[in-house]
């Protein structure tokens, strides 16, 4: 455990080191700026609950690609109580609604046995529909100012980390020692200064909660007898039947748990990251929350990690596109590595195609100097690929993910 | 082999009308939460869906819904899912309007060159999530879920920036328009020699007989053939496909080039049967529709034709819901409600019939 926290410590700061380099070669500022890092963690916390609600479907063996849809849901009941009721309401409703969407799912899969993918897939297609009707009703009501949208919501108060990043605490203003480290922009101190005050400052108490579900999630699933059994129904349901285990009921806790994380999940989309509810607001968060879980190969930290890169990613895409373009030179130094690696593993085809594909990268940074704003926007599909890419072939799956499971033995 | 009783007969009608039940129920719900009645809004649907220029319409709108559910049907059948058919189809519509305006070629020949760019695009496109599958092990689900979104940011850019002209007089973006001889006669002329009445507005695709000749082929492929038999059986048990011989990699890199191909054609309809270019205005959502006529039409050739027959129907109708101010929107409940309640159905009347079997066995060996 010891040895692997120091690892972890030890790739973050090659990370940040490796971004301080390309900072000073493109002079793209963005890149390890306050702002970043903080529109980083506004943008993972979505993607962190939607994989951490995976994790809970997965484990118990039932494949959730349903997440996006209660994330839709969760975001829509976010934007529908949390105008009415205020924040806090909006984000139990989105829970809620979240679950409400799980139930289905769980219904059709586990007591009735339907393929995984199948029923998530139809409640993704009703969930969106779904919304939109009601969505149309309360317009046509005229509580709604559009179709697609909500009334705006009020905000939750904002917090920071105390003495380094500022914040109030029962009326002392606590110092902020890290934003003035951050503006000297000095080679590596100001960008992990930053990074931190980004990761910490301004925190709405939220995602404090948020990301507060990750270890909670791993004491849950790794230390109680509760998540031994959640787990040994997604690894062997047919043994844990035999031991006494409620393999559907495992099932049903797994699935709802699952749907209410993509719930407040969809929720924080519409009351934190934004101030109200829009349409197409989760566009495929539940999806890449999904990507982030199998990335992280089935536990927790490892979804953190990998929605820390999707947040990333898709702050650097909303707040400015020249530090895309930089990214651009991490995607030739990543491709290169893999050619590097495969050669050493005499897989030379793999390894041609990766150069190849290095080179064009190359050519396309150094051949454009502004990427368009259209192309901007597929960045973090394209790093979900790429990591994926990378990620798959190390997958411990639990054993019995996907397959319905009946009792008694038949199918 | 005994002839089917009457409980097995009973059963094979038993998931239909069961989810037909659940989902009439759920739908009026939906329209009583409008505080309407529901035996108005189905009556009025019904009234204005039969009239013949409907109707014509449900042919137009289920064209693409059914090229593109056998797109899905022909991965599912491997076993597999394309989720990406949205990106395939936009990217094959696109760059086929686009190249297809370049050149001219006699008439017959113009259309299959169209339909050869549309596939290829479509059939490279799901070539890269099929690789991603086979080499690095990458679930087509996710990459072609993620492809869809590229998909839709790079034609928005190649459109936007390269391919699309202004017209004049107007604020709408559109391809270079597509030469005489790269147009899909429209079937009215023949309808008409059928005893069919010109409909104010309405055409009918010429695509509708390529669909119903992809519907043919797919059967016979995947049915008849010793590909669709190894398709199938990649499908069905991918380690026992192996052992007898079935390279199940190819099958898959295939089955989803071979998806993506027809993704790809079923973007063509209204792009060589109505506008002769692609517009800003493309219909979108056509690829997601498709999953659900793909599985509540069972993956059947004829199945899948009810089906977007059905989801055809259920979107033109509905825009009669307006007249009696319901929302429209409620064709997306109907639609919804129909597609889960089927798939729960299907799937309890297959576990009732193994109960059935089994208790049969019973008594026969007691």
């Amino acid at each position: 455990m010891k040895l692997k926290s120091t690892k972890l410590l030890l790739n973050a700061t090659l990370l940040i080191l490796v971004l301080s380099i390309i900072r000073l070669i493109t002079g793209a500022s963005d890149l390890t700026s306050i702002g970043t890092a903080s529109a980083a963690l506004l943008l993972s916390v979505p993607i962190v609950l939607a994989g951490v609600g995976g994790l809970f479907s997965e484990r118990s063996g039932v494949v959730n690609i349903g997440l996006e849809g209660m994330m839709i849901l969760g975001a829509w009941a976010g934007g529908f109580i949390g105008s009415k009721h205020g924040p806090w309401l909006g984000l139990a409703a989105a829970i809620f609604f979240g679950a409400v969407g799980a139930l289905v799912h769980a219904v059709a899969t586990i007591t009735f046995g339907v393929d995984h993918v199948v029923s998530g897939v139809a409640i993704n297609i009703i969930a969106a529909g779904l919304v939109r009707y009601l969505s149309t009703l309360l317009y046509q009501g005229g509580s709604w100012p559009g179709p697609s949208q909500s009334p705006d919501i009020s905000s939750i108060a904002t917090n920071g980390l105390p003495v380094l990043s500022g914040g109030t605490y029962a009326g002392w203003h606590s110092p902020d020692i890290l934003t003035p480290l951050a503006e000297k922009h000095w080679f590596f101190i100001s960008d992990v200064a930053a990074i931190l005050r980004g990761l910490t400052g301004d925190l709405s108490y939220v995602t404090v909660v948020a990301i507060a579900v990750v270890p909670l999630s791993f004491f849950i699933l790794w230390k109680t007898s509760f998540g031994l059994r959640l787990r040994s129904a997604g690894e062997a349901p047919i043994a844990a039947e035999s031991l006494g285990v409620n393999v559907y009921l495992m099932k049903y806790a797994g699935v709802l748990i699952s749907g209410g994380l993509a719930g407040l999940g969809g929720g924080f989309l519409a009351i934190v990251a934004a101030n109200h509810y829009q349409e197409n607001q989760v566009a495929g968060r539940g999806y890449i929350g999904l990507a982030a879980l199998l990335f992280g190969n089935y536990r927790p930290g490892g979804i953190l990690a990998g929605a820390g890169l999707f947040g990333f990613a898709d702050a650097l895409q909303l707040r400015d596109s020249a530090a895309i373009h930089a990214l651009i030179l991490l995607i030739v130094l990543v491709l290169a590595y893999l050619v590097y690696r495969d050669i050493r593993k005499g897989k030379h085809v793999s390894a041609a195609i990766s150069a190849i594909m290095s080179a064009a990268f190359l050519w396309f940074y150094l051949a454009v100097d502004v990427l368009p704003g259209q192309l901007v926007t597929m960045t973090p599909y394209i790093a979900t690929l790429l990591v994926m890419s990378l990620a798959s072939q190390r997958l411990r799956m639990p054993a019995a993910d996907g397959i319905p499971y009946r009792r008694g033995g038949l199918r | 082999m005994k002839k089917p009783s009457m409980s097995q007969v009973m059963l094979a009608f038993a998931a239909p009308l069961a989810a037909a039940v659940v989902s009439i129920v759920i739908s009026s719900l939906a329209v009583l939460a409008s505080k309407k009645s529901p035996i108005d809004a189905y009556k009025t649907m019904w009234e204005f869906g039969t009239q013949a220029g409907s109707l014509l319409e449900v042919l137009n709108t289920a064209t693409p819904y059914y090229i593109a559910a056998i797109a899905i049907a022909v991965t599912f059948r491997a076993g597999l899912f394309n989720i990406g058919v949205e990106g395939q189809l936009r990217l094959g519509a696109l760059f086929s309007a686009y190249l297809g305006a370049k050149f001219v070629l006699p008439p017959i020949f113009h259309v299959l060159a169209v339909f050869l760019i549309a596939m290829t695009v479509g059939g490279i496109w799901a070539a890269i999530a099929a690789y991603l599958k086979v080499k690095r092990g990458v679930s087509e689900v996710i990459s072609t879920i993620m492809l869809n979104s590229l998909a839709g940011g790079l034609t928005s850019f190649l459109f936007s920036q390269y391919f699309a002209e202004i017209t004049e007089g107007s604020n709408n973006l559109t391809t270079k328009t597509l030469p005489e001889s790269a147009r899909m006669p429209d079937l009215m002329p023949l309808l008409n020699k059928l005893g069919v009445e010109d409909q104010p507005g309405g055409g009918v695709y010429g695509m509708l007989l390529v669909a119903a000749a992809l519907g043919v082929a797919f059967w016979f492929i995947v049915n008849r053939t010793r590909f669709g038999f190894e398709l199938r059986a990649s499908g069905a048990n991918p380690i026992a496909a192996r052992v007898s011989g079935v390279n199940s990699k190819r099958m898959v890199f295939y089955a989803l080039v071979i998806s993506g191909a027809i993704a790809g054609l079923s973007g063509l309809p209204a792009v060589l049967g109505d506008t002769h270019s692609y517009t800003m205005g493309f219909r979108s959502g056509i690829g997601f529709s498709a999953i659900a006529v793909a599985l509540l039409g069972r993956n059947g050739a004829v199945g899948m034709a009810f089906s977007a027959l059905l989801f055809g129907f259920l979107e033109v109708s509905s825009r009669s819901l307006e007249l009696i101010d319901i929302a429209p929107e409620t064709y997306v409940i109907m639609q919804g409600s129909i597609l889960l309640s089927s798939v729960i159905a299907y799937e309890v009347v297959r576990r009732y019939k193994i109960t059935l079997q089994s208790k049969e066995l019973a008594k026969a060996v007691a």
